[in-house]
């Protein structure tokens, strides 16, 4: 990254004097803001259309000799399977509500980053070709003709949007630019225009299970050195099983969990938990994604890796599932897991065998978040908590845009936290719950070679946390999202270097009394607990 | 641009009528036969736009939550922001479409000196919309006293309220100011906001001109160039009977104001002003969060199966064993 703070924002929101309608965009120049394109031979891993070598900064990108028609017929087609796609075509007033609530607009001040003006990007297209009017009168009634150079455009700012669904909460009518950048993408790869940190993922985890490609020896190993871990913190030694038939309940969590710093401590979190229940649940090295790039790509394949889920539950003859702390996996197992791959008739409704709550709300996906799951044992005292064991975190809460936005699980997390710490602090209201701004790495785009967009698009979440830091003394900040864990570490190291990044499992796990285990001196990172730095050997 | 066109076209619409009814003394044309024409052309228009929307499905229960989700009994859950039920979610697109809802929590957003950014509550667009759309429904409500022998006392009541304050002769409707002050107010923002502008297009100045002219003509014709409301009534009632008479000395600002009425109607279907239908069936909105309660039914549901246990077993059976994890076949 070769520009400071202060140049990053130095942020003009003047729009330029050339009109949107002009696509041309110098990739060169924009380095740091694009991803790099899906590389062949995860194109034709997936049986994805195009596969070849190409950049955006080259002049050809060897698309097919028919593109044009290819789009146009897949236009057709999704508006066919999609009223959202029609109607959100159809019915914005421009009215600008949604403009300034963008985080990569207010971040870039680049206006086609509004989410009105992303959206025209593709509605000027369809109004060209699929209404009268614009047949008729062309770029008077703001049609625009699809050329190499819109594609182009496309590319760029259908991959400078997270499908957060933050634009949404204010427009007037629910248009919701992150569906359409959906459909959008949807089109780019009809012509095999994509990222490959979309279909990197996406063909690892369809191969062995999980995005990150971890095969399952070395899923094995990686828990085990976790527990061993875990196992020096606490002296207590938790055995997952893995595989295992006939458990209650199967585990299902994002790779990054059991792989990646701050992630790993949530897992620890989770399993200590369940350790100390004595739930009766198994991991699965099959299902060991909970997450899903489809969701980034297109809804076919969004089904395609979500598969495995119900098909692992139901060869391990579980009754339920307990999906761990992620954002977009929790979007696909709440709004398109029991659609796609339900009905789950072989389960049972979730019901916990600890305070005998049914999960009501779960009662056909039988799928339950396990801040529901943990929220419901601290309410009925079924948790022993020390929430001084994280008197060295002053902590404030990120709601992840997709929990926050397509479920709305809001209090789950937030009762938790509060009964495992005791220095919470919200940042500002038009910040956090349903108008939460985004970590700007989700939707494939958390990859380094897009870093300028991210730090970009992460300033309006970093600000707010400067807020608090400056003003309470916030050190950490804890979400509920597995992209957050590794894209907003990289974000606050930039912005806010003061805070860190957790999981709310991760507290937990520090406040929860386990039986047998030895006195604590240090958290889950092997950190002094306030008051104990003198007895912690770190 | 866009500006100038929408306002050449809006003129030309207006030297049209004018010539038509003075010069060519068109007045059945005007007065009749492009009246019944817009009214089928929105009608039929209208009804064709909602069927197509229809006739594509929803495939994915993707409502946007706005609030507290159902969920643990001792969580207060956010009714109507993020509504459990259909009931719910029908309250909650009555709230859109009666208060707006969403655009009540519209903010904006700005960079101070020291590269903060602050939002501000920001409720003028909320409060300009919702005038004018009011002001315009009760405007339209009160327009059928002309379609309508006797006039039902319901109208009677509603004139009487918007008359309340009885200034000026004749009495000055409150929302007769109302819609003009909104309606300037609408277009002048977007004037005068250089964002608005630069995304503004002309099908975004044009239907305010044409409000504005047809709610323009209508304040005139009542206050200023006076027409005789017996012949009106005669034309509108012979319309509605569809046995159509043609009256004389309508006046040439009737026709004006007649005409852009027509415009306005055939222009509807084709337009940004089907949101009026639209914001019925948006999916993030309309739907209720249920969906991991009661399963959401895609018509088109593909038939894929993803990479099975079986096959993952069979590629890294060896790996699986070496790390003792159990295998379905040995
Ligand atoms: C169910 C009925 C309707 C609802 C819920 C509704 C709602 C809205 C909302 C929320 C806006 C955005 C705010 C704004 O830009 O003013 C809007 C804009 C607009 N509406 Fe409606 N509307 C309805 C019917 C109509 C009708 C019947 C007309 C006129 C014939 C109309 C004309 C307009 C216009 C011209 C705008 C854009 C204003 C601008 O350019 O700033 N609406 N509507
Ligand atoms: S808020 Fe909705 S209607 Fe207004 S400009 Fe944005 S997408 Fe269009
Ligand atoms: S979904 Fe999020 S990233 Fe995409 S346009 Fe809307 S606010 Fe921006």
């Amino acid at each position: 990254m070769e520009k400071t703070r202060e140049e990053l924002l130095q942020i003009d929101f003047k729009p330029p004097a050339k009109s949107w309608m002009d696509p041309h965009i110098d990739f060169e120049a924009r380095r740091g803001s694009w991803s790099y394109p899906g590389a062949p031979k995860n194109l034709r891993y997936m049986g994805y259309p195009n596969p070849r070598e190409w950049s955006p900064t080259d002049a050809d990108w060897k698309l097919p000799a028919n593109w044009k028609q290819i789009i146009f017929e897949g236009m057709r087609e999704l508006l066919s399977k999609y009223r959202s796609f029609k109607v959100f075509m159809d019915i914005c007033v421009r009215c600008g509500a949604c403009a300034d609530k963008c985080h990569f607009y207010l971040g870039s001040g680049d206006p086609k980053n509004m989410p009105v003006l992303r959206a025209e990007l593709l509605r000027s297209v369809y109004r060209k070709d699929f209404t009268t009017a614009g047949k008729i009168l062309g770029s008077l009634a703001g049609g625009r003709e699809l050329t190499l150079e819109v594609v182009k455009e496309w590319f760029y700012y259908f991959y400078q949007c997270t499908e957060c669904r933050r634009c949404s909460v204010f427009c007037p009518y629910g248009i919701d630019t992150a569906e359409i950048t959906m459909m959008a993408r949807e089109l780019l790869n009809l012509v095999g225009v994509n990222i490959n940190w979309a279909v990197e993922p996406i063909a690892n985890c369809h191969r062995t299970g999980n995005h990150l490609g971890i095969q399952p020896h070395t899923f094995k190993d990686n828990i085990e050195f976790l527990m061993d871990e875990l196992e020096e913190v606490t002296g207590v030694r938790v055995e997952p099983s893995i595989n295992r038939k006939g458990a209650e309940i199967l585990f299902v969590v994002p790779s990054a969990d059991y792989f990646a710093d701050p992630g790993i401590y949530t897992f620890m979190g989770y399993l200590l938990l369940f350790h100390q229940l004595g739930l009766d649940y198994t991991l699965s090295a099959y299902a060991s994604e909970g997450g899903n790039f489809g969701l980034f790509t297109s809804a076919d394949t969004i089904k395609k890796l979500n598969y495995k889920i119900y098909h692992e539950a139901k060869r391990l003859g579980v009754k339920w599932i307990i999906g761990g702390e992620c954002g977009h996996m929790w979007r696909v197992l709440h709004q398109y897991m029991d659609t796609m791959n339900g009905p789950a008739d072989f389960l049972e409704v979730p019901k916990s065998p600890f305070t005998g709550t049914v999960f009501a709300n779960a009662a056909s996906t039988k799928t339950v978040h396990i801040c529901e799951f943990t929220a419901d044992l601290i309410r009925h005292g079924k948790l022993k908590l020390d929430p001084s064991r994280n008197d060295h975190w002053r902590v404030t809460f990120h709601d992840s845009c997709n929990p926050a936005r397509a479920l709305g699980l809001f209090e789950e997390p937030r009762y938790i936290i509060k009964n495992v710490c005791n220095a919470f602090f919200e940042m500002p209201e038009n910040t956090i719950r349903e108008q939460t701004f985004c970590c700007a790495g989700g939707a494939g785009l958390g990859n380094d070679e897009n870093m300028e967009a991210r730090l970009r698009g992460g300033y309006p979440r970093a600000n707010a946390v400067q807020y608090v830091r400056d003003r309470f003394g916030v050190n950490l900040m804890s979400c509920i999202c597995a992209i957050d864990r590794a894209t907003l570490t990289t974000m606050v190291e930039y912005w806010a270097p003061e805070v860190k990044i957790s999981g709310v499992h991760e507290l937990v796990a520090n406040a929860l009394v386990v039986d047998g285990e030895k006195e604590r001196t240090t958290d889950l990172r092997g950190q002094p607990l306030a008051g104990k730095e003198d007895k912690a050997h770190v | 641009m866009s500006f100038i066109w929408s306002l050449v076209i809006f003129s030309g619409l207006v030297a049209l009528v004018l010539l038509g009814v003075e010069g060519a003394k068109l007045e059945g044309l005007f007065g009749i036969w492009l009246p019944y024409a817009a009214v089928g052309i929105f009608v039929g228009g209208l009804i064709a736009r909602v069927v197509n929307w229809g006739r594509s499905p929803v495939p994915f229960r993707i409502p946007t939550t706005c609030g507290q989700q159902k969920s643990l009994p001792f969580i207060r859950h956010a009714r109507l922001d993020n509504p459990a039920t259909g009931l719910g979610a029908a309250a909650r697109v009555a709230l859109e479409v009666l208060t707006f809802r969403s655009l009540f929590r519209n903010t904006k957003a700005q960079l101070t000196q020291d590269r903060r950014l602050v939002y501000g509550s920001e409720k003028y667009l909320w409060a300009g919309a919702l005038a004018f759309h009011w002001a315009f429904l009760v405007i339209l409500v009160r327009h059928y006293r002309f379609f309508a022998e006797p006039v039902p006392v319901v109208i009677g009541w509603i004139q009487g309220l918007d008359g309340f304050f009885e200034v000026g002769l004749p009495v000055i409707y409150a929302t007769d100011v109302v819609i003009l002050a909104a309606l300037g107010y609408l277009l002048g923002r977007r004037l005068a906001d250089a964002r608005l502008r630069y995304f503004s297009m002309a099908a975004d100045y044009f239907p305010l001109f044409l409000l504005l002219g047809v709610a323009g003509s209508g304040v005139l014709l009542r206050y200023v160039w006076k027409t005789d409301i017996t012949r009106v009534k005669e034309l509108a009632v012979g319309l509605a009977s569809f046995r159509p008479v043609l009256p004389e000395g309508l006046g040439a600002m009737f026709y004006v104001h007649l005409f852009l009425v027509c415009a306005l109607l055939a222009y509807f279907p084709f337009s940004k002003l089907t949101h009026m239908a639209g914001v019925f069936l948006s999916p993030t909105r309309n739907l209720a969060n249920s969906n991991r309660a009661r399963r959401h039914i895609n018509p088109w549901n593909p038939p894929i199966v993803g990479h099975t246990y079986a096959e993952w077993e069979e590629e890294f059976r060896d790996k699986i064993k070496a790390a003792g994890i159990p295998l379905d076949r040995e």
